[in-house]
């Protein structure tokens, strides 16, 4: 569905250049749920924007549901479905309006175009809310808006481009449930960008960590989790000198990747939690070292994140 | 899909909040409203009105006014839709290019026309007199000059794009002198000479002279294709130049 080679985009601001992506090769299969996961500026939307004929790359090139983003523009937008960062609904506009306009733009009559306007308006629960002006609609509900107006033209491509910021718990969860269920009945293939780590871990089947501009990994987000970070054990010892000594036996260990001591606590990273934690109290005993507390925790992304590039995802998000 | 069929859709789309709500084109008349009401009657035995009756020369003033009020500023609706997306929406669509600009400012047509019916027949009551076809022909020139502007005035949004307050300072500071410039509130007879130079480069003011002659009923005055030429050149150019930013 997606095949990029090289892709860069460069922007030049006065005399400086910025190089926002620099070479990313990306594919992605039909039918896949994929998530650009890195912090704000890494270049995601930029990507996105390539992908979807808004800026023309630098150098590279791309194809998207089999058409080239710089010699057959046409063809790739007749192809995907956008959902940009803002709102596509004109605020001075109604919302069956904008639907209707927009079949109109891929060329359905105005008959097709209302039967269709009046589907999605059923599928994103917004049948009540035809006749209002988009300015007046709640933020969650403009971005359903925004998911339908994107559907349309029945594309096999759907972009989302940070689709859930900004909203609360509750209308992300909503949202999510009308992405996935239209996704099951349409077979439509997802490319969102996030910074949100949940949502990257629970939705995508696969998620490519950006940052500065290139890929610096791709995998399930169980696999990123395992091969990058490994499960976290926490080990109280008695003292900080037992604490000490358990940490360099510990290290030892193949199943062990990486040991830190706090004070009397041991952060242990392992592969896999659930075998290692028996096979480390088994170990401090037979040195007699006391075990006062033992706890274990799964990865997240932002773990993975850490590991890549030394910055947690949190900060670089928040900053 | 070709650019005339596009240029319809996006113009159906830009007019539909006006035909929902046509009050909006009433409320755009305040200004020129006031104007008519208080600078109008000031212009009583001011030399250089000709013979006939002020109105007859200052209502056709106020519609080129309109026509240059209300289009200069229909950058900003386009400005509006680059910050909240939905014109980013329009452009991963197959509609061309060209058709986002031209659906646009060929809708300057329809609220302008409207206004200028308004104005008049506000104005007829005061003692305007007025040639039916010559104001038809007159509303047309307006309309014709009205796309050009307002595809300057989006080519403008698109080129200062986030920057409001720069499409607003090149706005503020083009309306007036080209305003004055035309004629439009006092006669330019007694303009010093350096004047008199951007009086006869002003595209406006041919567009002004053109409306008078034609409400008057003068069809056969070069006054009239003077006017008509420099409307279509402003809306050849303003085209070119807002289509062109459009495809950038």
């Amino acid at each position: 569905m997606i095949h990029t080679t090289g892709l860069t985009k460069t922007f030049s601001r006065g005399k400086a250049t910025v190089e926002a992506v620099r070479g990313i090769d990306l594919h992605v299969k039909e039918g896949e749920l994929v998530a650009l996961l890195g912090p704000n500026g890494a270049g995601k939307s930029t990507t996105l924007r390539m992908l979807t004929t808004l800026l023309a790359p630098t150098s590279g090139s791309a194809t998207v549901a089999g058409h080239d983003i710089t010699t057959e523009r046409d063809a790739v937008r007749r192809n995907l479905g956008y959902v940009g960062q803002g709102n596509g609904g004109g605020h001075n506009q109604r919302v069956r309006d904008e639907l209707i306009t927009q079949g109109l733009c891929y060329g359905l009559s105005k008959q097709q175009s209302g039967t269709r306007a009046d589907e999605l308006l059923a599928a994103l629960e917004l049948s009540d809310l035809g006749r209002r002006t988009v300015s007046t609609l709640s933020g969650g509900q403009r971005r359903r808006l925004d998911i339908a107006i994107g559907l349309v033209h029945r594309p096999p491509l759907l972009f989302l481009d940070e689709p859930s910021t900004g909203m609360d718990p509750q209308s992300r969860a909503n949202l999510w449930e009308h992405i996935l269920r239209l996704r099951r009945e349409m077979g439509t293939t997802i490319v969102l960008t996030t910074h949100y780590l949940d949502e990257a871990d629970s939705m995508a089947e696969r998620v490519i960590v950006i940052d500065k501009g290139s890929v610096i990994a791709d995998d399930t987000a169980d696999a990123l989790k395992a091969e990058l970070a490994g499960d976290l054990v926490t080990l109280t010892a008695e003292s900080r000198d037992a604490a000490e000594s358990l940490a360099s036996i510990v290290g030892r260990l193949d199943l062990v990747r990486d040991v830190t001591v706090s004070g009397s606590r041991l952060n242990i990273r392992v592969v896999r939690a659930e075998k290692a934690l028996p096979a480390l109290i088994r170990l401090s005993e037979r040195h007699g070292i006391g075990i006062e507390a033992a706890d274990m925790s799964r990865p997240t992304l932002d773990d993975v994140f850490l590991g890549l590039t030394g910055r947690s995802l949190r900060e670089t998000a928040a900053a | 899909m070709n650019v005339l069929s596009g240029s319809a859709i996006v113009m159906t789309r830009e007019l539909r909040p006006t035909v929902r709500d046509p009050f909006t084109v009433v409320f755009s008349l305040t200004q020129p409203l006031i104007l008519l009401a208080l600078f109008g009657p000031l212009l009583t035995d001011v030399p250089g009105l000709g013979d006939g009756n002020v109105w007859d020369w200052f209502v056709p003033g106020v519609l080129a006014m309109i026509a240059i009020f209300g289009t200069s500023m229909t950058g900003s609706n386009l400005l509006t839709e680059l910050h909240d997306g939905s014109h980013e929406r329009m452009l991963v669509t197959p509609l061309p290019r060209s058709s986002l600009l031209i659906g646009r400012a060929v809708k300057e047509l329809v609220p302008l026309a409207a206004q200028a019916v308004l104005i008049i027949l506000v104005a007829l009551p005061l003692g305007l007199s007025v040639n039916p076809i010559g104001a038809a022909i007159g509303i047309l020139i307006l309309g014709v000059f009205g796309i050009g502007l307002g595809a300057l005035s989006y080519a403008l949004a698109l080129a200062v794009q986030a920057q409001d307050w720069v499409f607003w300072a090149i706005q503020q500071t083009l309306m007036f002198p080209l305003l004055i410039l035309s004629g439009t509130m006092l006669p330019l007879d007694n303009a010093p000479g350096w004047m008199q130079f951007l009086v006869d480069i002003n595209p406006l003011g041919y567009v002004v002279d053109a409306e008078r002659a034609l409400f008057a009923g003068d069809f056969a005055s070069s006054t009239v294709l003077h006017g008509g030429v420099a409307a279509v050149t402003v809306a050849a150019v303003g085209l070119g130049v807002g289509v062109r930013a459009m495809r950038r």
